[in-house]
């Protein structure tokens, strides 16, 4: 969706912050919030893409507003009532109901390093058709979808080269909808800083995307 | 068909409800936090943000959906397993032996995985390497990605959309305000994170190094150099403030 969150050539943001000695967590709840994302993630339920995708959903005022993690903990509580993980009045009440099942077991504290080390690999060994091949000029497509999609705005309809191709890899645009992984050739395609921002862009200057099939037509 | 059709807009019709009363509880008092002296905006949390997440912990483990102990496991992961000091050895150990630099760059999972290095958000590695012809920097327009197993959690700047807007249509005014100056007749290459590839910058090794053990090299390396905001200095110049 044309979101807040997708920022790519926006201006007028303001100076960048860098912070000396930056902690990892600027509140011991921050920490939290990020772990319990992830002990979620572990039952197999949700994934990044519909992590990001409810974080997208915050209206953009609040998303504007709102800290990091207060992102990541409101779009937990989305992810978690949309699985039927937990039910809205629980959250409001902050007490199981009566009678809710209790799921086990949860990621506990011995499987944490074989979790981490493990990560969530997000590339698939299925059959898929490469539509593009590297050295092709192609066009980013001019898609606009209400739902989640990783085609930056500043991208759609400018041309570029595949510069690699990457593999087959989970699509998102499906995955964070549930539609499943629909897995794809996944390239990464140069743009030059000119074709993106015109005569503002560097003469020598370029972007690379990450790009899946379906966001590509030959050019 | 029709139906199928509509499933996407009727689930986005759900979150969407969830979004707006989960982001009303969240967002309305914005207070700043009492001990808070930054003007960061990430600073500026409703003062009960830590009672909410506490209840909402409480009721997940009540639930049996998490472990307390696992979650400060997962705590001490980000805060001590994690961090630049391994994409920095990573680096150094790049700078002292060509053979494992070529296999980084050739096949990043493999040779950080060597190191030990690998987790979520480091499955898919692609280091791209600065010469000087080509300055490499990394964002994620879209949200935060970032290689978390190499370089930690990502500062609060790399996910602020002035970093995260600017990056990309005017690299060059985002290297001056980090210090760095970088010739037009060099090519600035920005990677924007848009799926599960994460990106490492392997940055130009100092002249006047060429005598430094891998440990010195690895400490010389700091976390912006690997992201492409900063670049390595000498041990003379680093240690002039």
């Amino acid at each position: 969706m044309n979101g807040v969150h997708d920022v790519g050539g926006m201006q007028d943001f303001g100076p960048i912050r860098p912070e000396a000695n930056e902690p990892v967590f600027h509140a011991p709840w921050e920490g939290r919030v990020l772990a319990m994302n992830l002990a979620i993630a572990a039952w197999g339920k949700i994934f990044a893409d519909n992590r990001r995708y409810v974080r997208e959903l915050i209206p953009a005022a609040e998303q504007l507003a709102m800290s990091y993690y207060q992102k990541w903990y409101a779009g937990l509580i989305m992810n978690i009532v949309e699985a039927s993980m937990v039910t809205r009045a629980e959250v409001e009440s902050g007490m199981p109901e009566r009678g809710s099942p209790k799921l086990t077991p949860p990621l506990s504290a011995a499987r944490v390093p074989a979790f981490w080390s493990n990560g969530s690999p997000k590339n698939r060994n299925v059959p898929a058709t490469a539509r593009f091949r590297v050295g092709q000029r192609v066009r980013a497509r001019n898609i606009n979808p209400l739902t989640h999609t990783r085609l930056p705005r500043y991208a759609r309809d400018k041309f570029g080269i595949v510069e690699s191709a990457r593999g087959v890899f989970v699509f998102p645009d499906s995955n964070a909808q549930g539609l499943g992984e629909k897995p794809q050739h996944l390239y990464s395609v140069c743009f030059m800083a000119r074709e993106l921002w015109g005569d503002q862009g560097g003469a020598k200057d370029t972007v690379y995307i990450d790009m899946w099939d379906d966001y590509l037509e030959p050019a | 068909m029709a139906e199928n059709e509509n499933q996407p807009l009727d689930r986005r019709g759900f979150l969407k409800t969830a979004a707006a009363s989960t982001a009303a509880a969240t967002a309305p008092t914005t207070a700043q936090s009492k001990d808070d002296d930054h003007d960061h905006d990430h600073q500026n949390v409703p003062s009960d943000q830590a009672l909410r997440v506490k209840a909402l912990e409480s009721l997940l483990v009540e639930k049996g959906l998490v472990d307390r102990p696992a979650l400060d496991a997962l705590v001490d992961t980000f805060e001590h397993k994690i961090g630049p000091r391994n994409g920095a050895r990573v680096v150094a150990k790049a700078w002292s032996d060509p053979a494992y630099k070529q296999r980084l760059l050739t096949n990043a999972n493999k040779a950080i995985a060597e190191l030990g290095y690998t987790g979520q958000q480091g499955e898919h590695m692609v280091v791209v390497e600065n010469s000087p012809t080509v300055h490499h920097m990394v964002v994620c327009t879209l949200c935060s990605c970032y290689p978390w197993p190499t370089l930690g959690l990502p500062p609060v700047w790399y996910k602020s959309a002035g970093y995260r807007s600017r990056v990309v249509i005017d690299p060059r005014s985002v290297l001056k305000e980090f210090g760095v100056e970088i010739p037009d007749n060099v090519e600035v290459r920005v990677w924007d994170s848009t799926a599960e590839i994460r990106y490492l910058v392997l940055p130009e090794r100092p002249a006047g190094t060429e005598s430094m053990s891998e440990e010195a090299l690895a400490a010389i390396v700091t976390r912006d150099s690997m992201i492409g905001t900063g670049k390595v200095l000498p041990p003379v110049q680093g240690a002039t403030p």
